[in-house]
């Protein structure tokens, strides 16, 4: 088992015959995703890589079955190719695109609240479910099939979270990367739910970072209604107060949203706290004991 | 991207919201005549910077008469304003905005922002104004309001008289209060707005609201369709570095310590920052070279980080991802032979290919420590800077 994709789960890419969308989906087909074709108005009928191209998603899940997507079209242009996604039916939206308008993502999160559609990111790596099914642009030979789910803010964090534990023998159930901006779709609490359903995962990695209140929020979901262990590292405890530490998510304002607050919150509900980003794959194997 | 507060006063006045007359002076010689045609008993000079604290800096000053206005211009123009936000470097004075003293009978605080917690846009008001917000939301919580707008209707007329509830105001300047949280809201919308405040926003003795003071920050990720509003961007406002940073498109933030670190990925930059502080040293910088690491922004990066003369050591930390490692450690020695670097560099090169990496890093015949593991990494470099 695993979250939100497997083997079977039939993916699209918008943005299919870009270069970023070219690139990531030859790796994600290299790896094994069921991608089924992809998405770019105007060059619909032609095929890329061996498969379709539609005109819109929702050929694509007409034609072609399609169940998720991964959007690489440019931050102009992303606001709109979700809420397409999310008109045609498409299941789960995991957008990496990076530098979209916060206003836009206001707007697309309203859309997103009366429909069943998941959206992952947008500014994120994406997610993986090992051996089986990678939608992004992580580096996919680092997972290893098995027991613990990982979710992060981070990208390239994200890999050191996968890499330690693989490299301990633990393995991966699904990773995901939820992404560095401020507003977004699936968030720490959400992935937690689903990971409580699933019996694969035995253990939650949690990395987090400075900003806004979704570490203070997992804390309480955990304390309050969540079994399964749970090993956390909060990034950005030296960076000073005020500034944007990259991702546009990442600051410190007016004394909130600090590393402290979140290890503290987290350390209450019982998560095994990294205490540096060395020891991700450590900390994860204390909580599981 | 922040605003002066006499350009987002120059916005606020086209839009509706009502400021006080202003004299922007840029030259001494320039202030007598502005005193006049203000024609007040007592103006207040403002130096222009991108820093809260201004006040208490030195950077308002009352003035009485024309030569007091170009004695206030002649100290304040060419000099840099330290304040309890600027850094020890403080920031250059190069405009002052001058207006009339307002007769003021009463003090508000008024905010629009995006809230990231409901995804939508809200108001922040408060009947107590003119101090700083985040001392107040501390001290007094409940003198705070927070009223969210839903994206779907926008902001409606009850927003308005729930703020004018919280003002405690009543008839026109009630009515007043209604037509600024309208005016606020499409400016905030058109202009890809992060925050707009105004602090304080004052009721005059004749019964005027009234904008005293104004900021206005927008999203930088809107760049691309507020091209106008970009072009306001004051550069200078900026530590020099960062500035060019920005045109290398690096993510680069300067701090007190001495190990320069360049990392791939915020959060990983961050993360890297920790180590380092948790091995005992003290990082010098943020800086994130982002995905694609060619030999020219690490190039780049290298002379960034190496311009703070504070830096002892440099600790590179890749996580190649999908970018193999032996061509990032070319970029690496490339740009180090480039830059003439002269500090020890630690690498940690992590992904497809890492060894090939490490081994090209031995081979160089270069300064450079290549580390296993992003724990000996952070040691090397905090001894290597000690």
């Amino acid at each position: 088992m695993s979250i939100l994709v497997d083997s079977e789960t039939r993916v699209i890419c918008q943005g299919f015959t870009g270069k970023q969308g070219t690139f990531h989906s030859e790796q994600a087909i290299a790896y094994g995703t069921r991608m089924v074709g992809g998405v770019t108005p105007g060059k619909g009928g032609q095929r890329h890589l061996e498969l379709p191209v539609f005109d819109t998603v929702a050929d694509a899940v007409r034609e072609a079955g399609a169940q998720a997507t991964m959007i690489y079209v440019p931050a102009a242009f992303a606001a709109d190719a979700i809420c397409e996604a999310a008109d045609a039916g498409i299941e789960l939206v995991v957008c990496i695109t990076e530098g979209i308008p916060v206003q836009d993502m206001i707007r697309v999160k309203q859309y997103l609240a009366q429909r069943p559609t998941r959206l992952i990111g947008p500014n994120c790596p994406g997610i993986i479910t090992p051996e089986a099914c990678k939608v992004g642009i992580m580096p996919g030979y680092i997972h290893r099939r098995g027991r613990v789910g990982i979710v992060s803010r981070s990208g390239t964090l994200t890999y050191e979270a996968v890499k330690q534990t693989s490299d301990l023998g633990l393995g991966q159930s699904t990773c995901i990367g939820i992404g560095g901006d401020p507003i977004q779709g699936l968030d720490f609490v959400g992935c937690l739910r689903l990971f409580a359903e699933d019996p694969q995962t035995e253990g939650v990695l949690l990395v987090g970072e400075i900003g806004g209140e979704a570490e203070e929020q997992a804390a309480a979901f955990i304390r309050e209604s969540f079994d399964k262990p749970v090993a956390a590292y909060i990034a950005g405890a030296t960076a000073p107060p005020g500034r944007r530490m990259g991702h546009a998510g990442a600051i410190i304002a007016g004394g909130q949203g600090t590393a402290a607050q979140k290890i503290a919150a987290l350390r209450d509900a019982g998560a095994e706290i990294a205490a540096s980003p060395a020891e991700l794959g450590a900390a994860m194997a204390r909580a599981l004991g | 991207m922040n605003l002066h507060e006499f350009q987002a006063k120059a916005l606020f006045r086209s839009s509706g919201i009502a400021v006080p007359p202003g004299e922007l002076i840029t030259r001494v010689e320039d202030a007598g005549a502005a005193w006049a045609r203000l024609d007040c008993e007592t103006a207040l000079i403002k130096a222009q910077v991108h820093s809260g604290g201004r006040g208490k800096a030195g950077g308002v000053v009352a003035v009485g008469s024309a030569r007091e206005a170009e004695e206030a211009a002649s100290r304040l123009l060419g000099s840099r304003l330290i304040t309890v936000q600027s850094g020890s470097e403080g920031l250059p004075v190069d405009q002052l905005l001058m207006e009339p003293a307002a007769s003021i009978e009463r003090e508000f605080y008024f905010a629009m922002l995006v809230d990231r917690a409901r995804a939508s846009i809200a108001m922040v008001v408060s009947a107590e104004g003119g101090m700083d917000i985040e001392t107040l939301a501390r001290e007094r919580p409940q003198a705070v309001v927070t009223l969210p707008i839903h994206p779907a209707t926008g902001v409606m007329p009850f927003h308005g008289r729930r703020v004018a509830r919280v003002f405690g105001l009543q008839g026109e300047p009630a009515r007043a209060a209604g037509r600024l949280v309208q005016d606020a809201y499409r400016l905030f919308e058109s202009s890809d707005a992060q925050l707009l405040e105004i602090n304080p926003l004052v009721l005059t003795a004749d019964q005027q609201l009234v904008a005293l003071d104004a900021k206005l920050a927008i999203d930088d990720s809107a760049a691309f369709r507020q091209r106008e509003l970009f072009g306001l961007r004051d550069a200078r406002q900026r530590h020099e570095a960062e500035e060019r940073a920005h045109e290398y498109d690096l993510n680069y933030i300067r701090l007190d310590g001495d190990i320069g670190c360049m990392v791939n990925g915020a959060g990983l930059a961050m993360a890297t920052m920790d180590l380092i502080q948790h091995h005992g040293g003290q990082p010098a910088n943020f800086l994130d070279v982002g995905g694609g690491t060619t030999v020219e922004r690490v190039a780049a990066a290298f002379k960034l980080i190496l311009s703070d003369k504070s830096v002892r050591a440099v600790l590179v930390n890749i996580f190649g991802g999908i970018v193999r490692c032996d061509l990032i450690a070319e970029g690496i020695i490339a740009a180090i032979r480039e830059v003439q670097v002269e500090v020890p560099v630690v690498v940690r090169l992590e992904g497809t290919n890492a060894g090939a990496g490490r081994e090209a890093l031995a081979r160089s015949g270069l300064d450079i420590v290549a580390a296993a593991d992003l724990d000996e990494a952070a040691r090397a470099a905090v001894e290597a800077a000690a």
